[in-house]
């Protein structure tokens, strides 16, 4: 799903040194996915040890219920943003807009259905998702218009609308909490389909899709080439601009569907709040998920894992009954964990000195840049 | 053919070539590495290799690329760590756990690529890490003068006080050369540098290098050019596929042998392209490929004219910073023109992007490796599709087997290793990165393809190979621009050769037997003349 797609078979090496230089290929996914899935074996356990009944699963009416089930739900948002970030990481970018994006996109949804006639109707719902989506994508082209056209720092392109996007979505819901009636929308997050959360299959479809589409087309590479060595990319002809617009928009519509989600969790949007500091949660899934802050491989698959292992802990937080006040110290010490967990060069600290030589020139990337 | 099975402890007595005659090798060597040995995985890459170093003496450490210099030099400056062997310092067996206890044994190193912080001054960078305290703070002027100190005992004429980053690429490495010494260094390490360095700027380093090992320093010198190791070094220990071959007087071996030594064979491949080029000698009939009216752009070319023809190679001669690769970049739109436009066969136009020269069949392979063609965490079949895949877009992926078999035949005619189309980039030697990117714009096809120094910091095989392979394509119709700062290779490979001083085209030439010394007579002719017409200059 992740790094192998596309890669040709191993090929039984023909050509003139046929024995030499195995230790020079590509690491394998699997191996890069090692540590983030267990850092989150270790938090179920933590949380099975905590609560016996954790991984309790029951069958009720046709639906899937559980802590489990809770986690994959609200696991969606997170996932959806972060599956957005994660390509636009890759292209050595950063969009801190995508709380804000989404947002708008639950005000957009919000007004036009409390405003209109037929509020429950579900061809109200789907009318006001699409032009939520419709104004993310546009969202996502000026954030991309400002990173691959003018040129500005991605960091800074993007803060202009998370400052300025949380006052849009104000300016459309009126400043007011906007609550819906409309059971269409709301399924969106607490519906099923086939006894599964209707969230987590939007989801995990959005993600199985880009994966595909990402690995299937050059896209990856490309995105993957830019990110490494922008301006060899450059030179062999990469249409850059392009592809980082791209990733920028496709980031956008993300955020806007994780959006929609969460304001059918509350059947309400409320501009404040909805989606605030998701952007964080989202840089730390795809963190943990191993794709380089430095832009270059990335993996959708890690990222999955990274954003299910964050919602996990807020859940963990809540079922170890950690005091409220130390909610988010401890949240931070776990990631600090992790992150030192994943870094090879903290890692061989720890370790006792049995040296082996270091495979040449790969410099440690530490991936606890941003803990 | 090795002499790796002797007894490295029974020196004196039976081991290789003690050559007693010279002076240094009386004394005690100053680092003894001893039955070396350094596995990767499966993978030897050293098989109990020797190396002896004695102070005050220049050893050159050859073999081509993949032979075991960098993995040598890394044993010893404490970067792997050994799996056999010893290491003996100054009459200590001594085990190197980090870079660090390295340097504090006295072994400095200066990389080739230059490790400096280019916006600090030149002392900052020197007693980088170890600056002169007071007060709390760092004592500038202290700084300046100890820093002033060193490069003046290195005979260097550099302000201490001034930004690294103004300095050329030249001095930045004397710099570095300096920093390294000034951390009282028994053995200094020079690995490649002279690589991106004029004849001037290799003749300077050179006079620091014998300063240096007037004071006893012991120097270990890695390039490629055997003329640089005939003029400065004094020994030489040569490897080949990670073993020892020998260890030599550099005065009691020729060119020749050496290079046999190296590689193993005759190096029948050279003399064969000579014949060969002779043999072609049809070009500049029929219309021109690619015609350049007018191109200049401010800073980097004056108006320049170039007519590029079907099979012909067009070298591009000049020195260092003459216009040879700024006028390469603009043939290809990797800087866009003031002036002047771009004629294909019968299209004009003006190059805006590389884009707009890769749809014209047009290939550049630039002269920084590292930094503008290689993408180091990619492998290599991503690499080598990396031109034809952007030039198709995203939509469409190259198919599985077309993949498989492009990057297969390409790693068998250029002889690429490793020989895996999933070992990554960046783990290859220059060499063969430099033969994935020539892969990279020949399996674009181009029509005209532009080499900016293909063969530069490469190991003599891969030398042989590249410029085989473009002496063929040439045969083949494919219209060449090559540039070396070797003029040898140049006239090698060259049909018409276009001479570049001060950033404009000064001569134009057939090449029918021109030698090295006419185009520096043209080159240094034209000095004379500008001398005549502003005498105060």
């Amino acid at each position: 799903m992740t790094d192998t797609l596309t890669r040709p078979t191993p090929s039984g090496s023909p050509g003139p040194s046929p024995a030499p230089q195995r230790r020079l290929r590509a690491s394998s996914s699997t191996k890069a996915l090692l540590w983030p899935v267990l850092a989150l074996v270790v938090l179920l356990v933590v949380n099975v040890v905590a609560t016996p009944s954790f991984f309790d699963i029951r069958l009720q009416d046709g639906h899937l219920f559980g802590p489990l089930v809770d986690i994959a739900r609200n696991s969606a948002p997170v996932m959806l943003v972060a599956l957005g970030m994660t390509l636009v990481i890759a292209t050595r970018g950063i969009d801190l807009s995508v709380g804000a994006i989404a947002a708008i996109a639950g005000a957009v949804a919000c007004v036009h259905m409390a405003g209109s006639s037929a509020e429950g109707a579900f061809a109200t719902a789907a009318v006001g998702c699409f032009t939520a989506l419709a104004v993310c994508l546009v969202l996502g082209l000026w954030n991309g218009f400002l990173v691959s056209v003018v040129g500005i720092q991605p960091i800074i392109a993007t803060l202009v609308l998370m400052v300025a996007g949380r006052g849009l979505a104000q300016l459309i819901t009126d400043g007011q909490i906007t609550t819906v009636n409309n059971d269409s929308f709301s399924n969106l997050a607490s519906g099923f389909v086939l006894a599964v959360p209707l969230a987590t299959v939007v989801a995990v479809a959005v993600v199985a899709l880009t994966a595909l589409v990402v690995r299937r087309t050059a896209l990856g590479m490309l995105v993957e080439s830019v990110g490494i060595n922008p301006e060899a990319s450059r030179l062999a002809g990469v249409r850059s601009r392009t592809i980082i617009w791209t990733v920028y928009v496709f980031s956008g519509l993300c955020a806007g569907l994780a959006g929609l989600i969460i304001a059918a969790n509350t059947r309400s949007v409320n501009a404040n709040s909805l989606g605030l500091f998701i952007e964080l949660d989202a840089i730390l899934a795809v963190v943990i998920g191993g794709t380089s802050l430095a832009g270059g491989r990335f993996s959708i698959l890690g990222t999955v894992v990274g954003a299910v292992f964050i919602t996990t802990l807020t859940r963990t937080v809540v079922n170890v009954g950690i005091p409220s006040e130390a909610n988010y110290l401890f949240k931070a010490l776990v990631v600090v964990a992790v992150c030192l967990l994943q870094s090879p060069r903290a890692r061989a600290a720890f370790r006792v000195r049995r040296v082996r030589p270091a495979a040449p020139t790969s410099a440690p990337t530490s991936k606890a840049g941003l803990a | 053919m090795t002499t790796t099975d002797t007894d490295p402890q029974t020196d004196g007595a039976a081991a290789p070539r003690p050559a007693p005659d010279t002076a240094p090798s009386a004394g005690v060597p100053v680092v003894e590495m001893q039955g070396i040995s350094i596995t990767f995985g499966a993978v030897r890459a050293l098989d109990q290799v020797s190396l002896r170093l004695f102070p005050g003496e220049v050893h050159a450490l050859m073999g081509e690329n993949g032979a075991g210099k960098s993995t040598m030099i890394k044993a010893l400056t404490g970067v792997y760590t050994i799996d056999s062997g010893r290491i003996v310092v100054g009459g200590e067996q001594v085990e190197f756990g980090t870079p660090a206890a390295s340097q504090a044994a006295g072994i400095s190193t200066v990389y080739q690529e230059v490790n400096l912080v280019t916006n600090l001054t030149v002392a900052e960078n020197m007693m980088l890490g170890r600056e002169p305290r007071r007060f709390g703070g760092i004592n500038t002027r202290a700084m300046n003068r100890k820093a002033g100190e060193t490069l003046q005992r290195l005979g260097l004429d550099v302000d201490p006080a001034s930004v690294l980053g103004d300095h050329p690429i030249a001095v930045q490495q004397l710099v570095a050369i300096a920093r390294a010494v000034d951390v009282e260094a028994r053995v200094l390490i020079l690995d490649e540098p002279t690589s991106s360095l004029d004849a001037d700027e290799v003749a300077k380093l050179f006079e620091v290098m014998r300063t240096l090992r007037d004071d006893g320093v012991a120097i270990v010198f890695v390039s490629h050019f055997l003329d640089q190791i005939y003029e400065i070094s004094d020994r030489m220990t040569i490897l080949r596929n990670g073993r020892l071959v020998e260890e030599r007087m550099v005065s009691e071996t020729s060119q020749l042998e050496l290079v046999k030594l190296m590689i193993g064979r005759e190096l029948e491949a050279l003399e064969q392209i000579d014949r060969e080029v002779a043999a072609t000698d049809s070009a500049d009939t029929g219309a021109p490929v690619m015609k350049v009216l007018g191109l200049s752009r401010k800073g980097s070319l004056e108006t320049t004219d170039l007519e590029l023809h079907e099979g012909e190679v067009v070298g591009l001669a000049g020195l260092l910073g003459s216009g040879r690769t700024e006028l390469a970049r603009l043939l290809f739109g990797a800087d866009t023109a003031d002036t002047g436009e771009v004629q294909f066969r019968s299209e004009r136009r003006r190059l805006r992007s590389p884009r707009h020269a890769i749809d014209r069949k047009v290939a550049f392979s630039s002269e920084d490796r590292k930094a503008e063609g290689v993408i180091g965490d990619l492998t290599v079949a991503d690499n080598m599709l990396l031109a034809l895949q952007a030039s198709r877009g995203w939509l469409r992926p190259i198919p599985q087997s077309t993949r498989t078999t492009l990057v297969q035949e390409y790693i068998e005619k250029l002889d690429i290793r490793p020989a895996d189309p999933q070992a990554l980039m960046r783990n290859l030697s220059g060499g063969n990165q430099q033969k994935v990117l020539l892969a990279r714009w020949l399996i674009t096809q181009p029509e005209v393809l532009i080499l900016d120094e293909p063969t530069r910091g490469i190991d003599i095989g891969a030398k042989a190979q590249i410029q085989a392979t473009v002496a063929d394509l040439a045969r083949q119709g494919l219209s060449v621009v090559f540039i070396s700062a070797e003029l040898e290779e140049v006239l090698r490979l060259s049909d018409r050769l276009v001479v570049m001083r001060d950033r404009r085209k000064i001569a134009e030439r057939r090449n029918d037997g021109l030698s090295v010394s006419d185009v520096l007579e043209i080159i240094a002719g034209e000095a004379r003349q500008d001398q005549e017409a502003h005498p105060r200059d």
